[in-house]
């Protein structure tokens, strides 16, 4: 610790801490564009300029570190100012240059009330113009279809060419010219290749960079901000969505350190128009081969009939975007028709449930990633199936320390990937402490695996689950808790690629289905294999008019994830809160209402009347729900878990291991019906080969 | 005066051979051998004896920066550059010894980088500097050829010298730019700390030199520090070569003592001020950067780097230009003024903004087509570029606009006012942006 004096207040701070951390920590404000806590350091927009004692200019707070600073000359600690009159002229200069060519069109401008510089231009600004000369304008950029350039509106603050250098790992964007002709651009006119790329819109301190999908919609202070959870893939990426009346206009990142930092990506952000095109707003029934419209008693009636044949004859299936509650609510009733078909699809997968939770769970945690020095990828593909993860191993990478290989490549990583192919072979030698990563393995202290579902949704999955236990086994990958290492260190790690899987396997949906069914409850179930239900009565609850409701016999319309209170558990099984931002559509209600409903027109009681009771019995059935917002994977590891004994034994098959094809801006219902989605979907299409000209 | 066997570079003016023998005639790699075998820390305290203050502009004393490099090499190598992105408008020193005394280059670079452990060298030539490049390079394979330098050469410390040609970006000359330009990114100046001693090229203990410092250091230590340090003024000992442009009768470089009178330097070795000495209007004493001195002050003028800050003015790179009453000493201004804007790399705010805004406004007043305030605006646009940005780049901007207002503001006004006197009525100074 190092002790400073600032503004006349002496503070004890860290050395590593730079002079604005330490000024802040001493409760001194200080103004700043183009620094930020997650980014390199830039130190060019010089707004941060404070007056350091026996230093003859202002410095930049932003890029002095305090252990640089210099004791006086009898050995007191260094003396920082913030309010001199120095500093307050130096701001006011730096202000004033940043607007002298700034446009006068906050009126036009979408950042107008959550603008950086017009903030403080009202602290800091004159409140005339002195610069009686032509302001620079500069030519548009072209940034593909979610981010709006206005580059005339731009400061040079670089935060999104340090955005994407360093987080979204795509060196594309970058600054051309120099002096006051001086631009940021993609140069190539073309939309940033990373599924990130929206997260330069929240850092852009100014205008330049707006969204393009949200333009001249709304004003800041006009929207309902609800802090809710997403569920565009099973990472749990905490966001703030802000709607107007019944419409979601935005969706925007919150901080959480632990899952998603502060960044969200592009499907997350942009998903939002998706949400108000192809809704099911009222009851269907398949009446000679076509969806009639019906009303919601003849609808439950017609479900309540179906699902009170014999037992053996129904399947209930969770799909990937079943909120808790849903899940809980379908499961009661079964327990109450005891119905043993019941599992979490998606795709089938050889999960092990037997050895509890672990068995499927990410155990590393996502920040916990941060502490592997070695890594194997298996069967998946984190930059698609999870932008956050994947930023979260790019991180862990750039700070060097860990090494990576992967069976089963993925597309293009950004980050470097010793490519061990997709031959099963691969698998088996790693398991058995061959081939070229099982040194590294062997040598590293904190090994980690991540299993795709692509490992695991193939005939031989539980064998594969077994190689991959047999891999946690050899190199120590799961050590449990012991006085030497009070925490253990479980890196065995499942990456799940939908919201809803790993709350239906915590209320004891089985991951796999088998059998053939009379009728079959699809809960927010669209993207599963629906040819094997052939013959069977259909029953669809769900939000979107997607492939369940095209199969369905009976369409239930429901609330989809912004439009209802619901507990959505994450790949790493913490559990989280989300919150109604609009109401649902038309006539659709919230899931577990309307499994309530049926339950009713069975004459079978589930236990609860609401949402209250239905959380109490929840949490008394399945006790990790109690657990909010925490983690399984940052308690200590427990004694018992054995990796080994996951999956089956046996030989592997002979198909290469690959990550599930997934077709990232169009993996859901809600992302489908989304415009924005189609239009990235079709930016980032490889192009048709361009035949030469001649 | 400086006698002409105190002079360091011989062949300033190409008169004999730049090639190896000739260097070697006049002296050059003679005893090199002998100044390595006596160890660093004899050689940084032979540099610091001397005197020698850099030869680039800012004056910070070469052998202290010498050591501020670690004392032992431990996980990372050393390296010296030396700076030969000599941009600085009216400065032509660098030229001369790259075309004419390539060799004493050399030699000190060895010196140099033994002093500092380095066994690389980079030397970093400016863009525009092509003939020069190839003298250099020239000379280089010479020297390694003789193995005068290479791996094994006769000196006994492994040394590779390694030419590198700018992209001729005045910015380069930047010493933290130089070192991102040779990195191979944009040019652009590093923040400091940590310095390029402790963090430099490729993050390795860096000392960016000169190439008039460096190249001194070899006859400096031939000669010793005590003869070196017995020509000029206390703390600005030594001889320099100054480069003479403007309204003089002949324009030269001549390496002369450090502290000699303008007058004395302007009349003995460039035939005097074109009109005789009143005919002076003024001066910039060290390239386009530093403020001018205005003839009042010209008189008994001494040129070196205290002196010249005494008239808030500096000796910079010793690159004077000389003006007689004939110029126009605005448009003068306008134009180094223009020329920062264009060379500003944009990295930084106030000098983005600022240089721009400083060559518009002088563009204007050059014309007369201003308003009396915005002098005072000028200077108080000056004053905020200056000392607020991350290199030194914005003061060499507003440096040259504060002198300007300093000595000349009657000129501005009577510009103004004579602008106005041929027009009926002005509305505005400009016409004011459509806001």
């Amino acid at each position: 610790m190092t002790k400073l004096i600032i503004d006349g207040v002496e503070i004890d701070v860290p050395p590593d801490y730079t002079l604005l951390q330490a000024c802040e920590a001493a409760g001194a404000e200080i103004p700043r564009f183009c620094y930020h806590e997650r980014l390199s350091i830039a130190g060019n927009c010089r707004m941060c300029l404070v007056e350091v004692k026996g230093s003859p200019k202002p410095v930049a707070s932003c890029a002095q570190q305090v252990r640089d600073q210099r004791p006086g000359p009898n050995g007191e600690p260094p003396v920082v100012n913030t309010k001199t009159p120095l500093v307050k002229k130096a701001r006011e200069g730096v202000m004033e240059f940043l607007l002298i060519n700034h446009p006068l069109d906050c009126p036009i401008c979408d950042q107008g009330g959550e603008c950086d510089l017009q903030d403080q231009a009202m602290a800091y600004g004159r409140s005339g113009t002195r610069f009686d000369e032509n302001k620079r304008a500069v030519e548009e950029k072209h940034m593909g279809p979610l981010i709006k350039t206005v580059m005339t509106r731009c400061i040079q603050c670089t935060r999104c060419v340090r955005f994407a250098t360093e987080i979204a790992g795509v060196a594309e964007l970058g600054a051309t010219g120099r002096g006051e002709d001086m631009e940021i651009t993609t140069y190539l006119e073309a939309a940033m290749t990373s599924e990130l790329s929206g997260n330069v819109i929240d850092l852009c301190p100014v205008g330049a960079l707006t969204s393009k999908p949200y333009a001249f919609n709304a004003r800041p202070w006009e929207l309902k901000k609800t802090e809710t959870i997403d569920v565009m893939d099973a990472v749990g990426s905490n966001i703030r969505m802000d709607a107007r009346g019944p419409e979601v206009l935005r969706i925007l990142p919150r901080v959480n350190e632990e899952i998603n930092e502060e960044w969200i990506s592009d499907k997350t952000r942009f998903v939002w128009d998706g949400l108000k095109r192809q809704r099911l707003d009222r009851p269907f029934l398949r009446k000679d081969g076509r969806l009639t419209p019906i009303n919601w008693d003849e609808a439950l009636s017609v479900a309540a009939a179906r699902l009170s044949i014999a037992s053996e004859k129904i399947a209930l299936v969770a799909g990937d975007l079943a909120v808790a509650e849903g899940a809980f609510a379908l499961r009661r009733l079964g327990d109450a028709r005891q119905i043993a078909a019941k599992a979490s699809l998606g795709p089938d997968m050889a999960l092990d449930l037997r050895q509890g939770r672990e068995g499927y769970l990410f155990n590393t945690t996502i920040m916990g990633l941060e502490d592997a020095d070695a890594l194997v990828l298996i069967g998946c593909d984190p930059r698609r199936e999870a932008p956050l993860i994947n930023a979260r191993i790019r991180k862990t990478w750039l700070r060097g320390g860990l090494q990576i290989a992967a069976i089963g490549a993925s597309g293009p990583l950004n980050y470097r990937v010793l490519n061990l192919g997709g031959d099963v072979a691969a698998l088996e030698a790693l398991a058995a402490g061959k081939g070229l990563f099982a040194e590294t393995m062997a040598a590293a202290k904190r090994p980690a695996l991540i299993l795709g579902e692509g490992a695991l949704a193939r005939a031989d999955g539980a064998q594969v689950l077994r190689r991959a236990g047999e891999i946690s086994a050899r190199y120590g990958i799961v050590r449990a808790a012991t006085t030497q290492e009070p925490h253990g260190w479980n890196g065995f790690n499942v990456l799940h690629a939908a919201a809803g899987r790993v709350g239906a396997l915590d209320l004891g949906f089985a991951s796999r289905l088998e059998g053939r069914f009379e009728t079959v409850y699809l809960l927010q179930a669209d993207d599963v294999d629906l040819r094997r239900f052939d013959g069977a009565f259909v029953i669809y609850q769900g939000s979107h008019g997607d492939a369940g409701a095209a199969r369905a016999d009976l369409v239930l319309p429901a609330a989809s994830y912004a439009e209802q209170d619901g507990l959505w558990v994450n790949t790493e099984g913490r559990v989280q809160m989300a919150r109604r931002a609009v109401f649902p559509k038309g006539e659709a209600k919230e899931d577990w209402a309307i499994l309530r409903a049926i339950a009713g027109r069975m004459g079978v009681n589930l236990g609860f009347d609401h949402l209250a009771q239905l959380r109490e019995v929840l949490v008394r059935a399945a006790p990790s729900f109690g657990m909010i917002d925490h983690a399984p994977g940052a308690s200590p590891v427990r004694v018992g878990f054995d990796p080994a004994q996951l999956g089956e034994a046996g030989p592997l098959g002979a198909a290469p291991i690959a990550p599930t094809p997934l077709d990232f801006y169009r993996s859901n219902p809600i992302a489908r019906a989304s415009r924005v989605m189609a239009e990235c979907a079709e930016a980032t299409a490889p192009a048709a080969p361009e035949l030469a000209a001649e | 005066m400086l006698a002409d066997k105190d002079r360091i570079f011989t062949n300033l003016y190409g008169l004999h051979s730049p090639g190896l023998e000739g260097a070697r005639a006049r002296g050059a790699w003679n005893g090199t051998a002998d100044m390595l075998s006596a160890g660093r820390d004899w050689v940084i305290q032979q540099v610091k004896d001397s005197g020698l203050r850099g030869r680039g502009g800012a004056g910070f004393p070469t052998g202290l920066k010498w050591s501020f490099m670690p004392k032992e090499v431990k996980d990372r190598p050393h390296y010296l550059v030396v700076n030969a992105d000599e941009s600085e408008p009216g400065t032509c020193k660098d030229r001369e010894i790259l075309r004419h005394d390539p060799h004493l280059l050399i030699e000190g670079c060895l010196i140099a980088s033994f002093a500092m452990q380095a066994h690389a060298c980079y030397v970093y030539i400016r863009g525009e500097y092509i003939a020069e490049r190839e003298a250099l390079e020239k000379a280089v394979a010479e020297a390694y050829q003789a193995k005068l330098i290479g791996k094994n050469n006769v000196h006994g410390w492994d040394f590779d010298l390694y030419v590198h040609h700018g992209a001729g970006a005045y910015i380069c000359g930047e010493e933290t730019a130089l070192l991102e330009s040779l990195e191979g990114k944009k040019g652009q100046p590093r923040l400091k700390p940590p310095f390029p001693a402790n963090t430099g090229l490729y993050g390795c203990p860096t000392t960016v030199n000169n190439v008039e410092s460096i190249a001194v250091v070899g006859e400096i230590i031939r000669r010793g520090a005590k003869w070196f340090a017995s020509i000029g003024r206390p703390k600005n000992e030594g001889t320099k070569i100054f480069c003479i442009s403007g309204h003089v009768q002949r324009p030269c470089n001549v390496e002369e003592a450090m502290g000699i009178t303008l007058r004395a330097l302007i009349d003995t070795h460039c035939g005097g001020v074109r009109g005789g000495w009143d005919n002076l209007k003024a001066v910039i004493p060290g390239g386009s950067s530093v403020p001018l001195v205005p003839r009042e002050l010209c008189d008994d003028l001494i040129l070196d780097f205290d002196a010249l800050r005494e008239v808030k003015s500096g000796l910079g790179t010793a690159a004077v230009i000389v003006m007689d009453k004939s110029t126009d000493v605005v448009r003068a201004i306008a134009r180094i003024s223009y020329f920062y804007k264009h060379e500003s790399c944009g990295q930084c705010t106030p000098c983005r903004e600022g240089t721009g805004w400083m060559w518009r406004v002088l563009d204007r007043m050059a014309k007369g087509e201003a308003e009396h305030r915005e002098i005072d605006l000028l200077l108080d646009v000056a004053g905020q570029v200056e000392g607020h940005t991350i290199c030194a780049l914005g003061d060499a901007a507003a440096w040259p606009v504060q002198g300007l207002i300093r000595h000349f503001r009657g000129e501005i006004e009577s510009r103004i006012d004579r602008y106005r006197l041929r027009k009926p009525f002005v509305a505005g100074a400009a016409p004011v942006a459509a806001e």
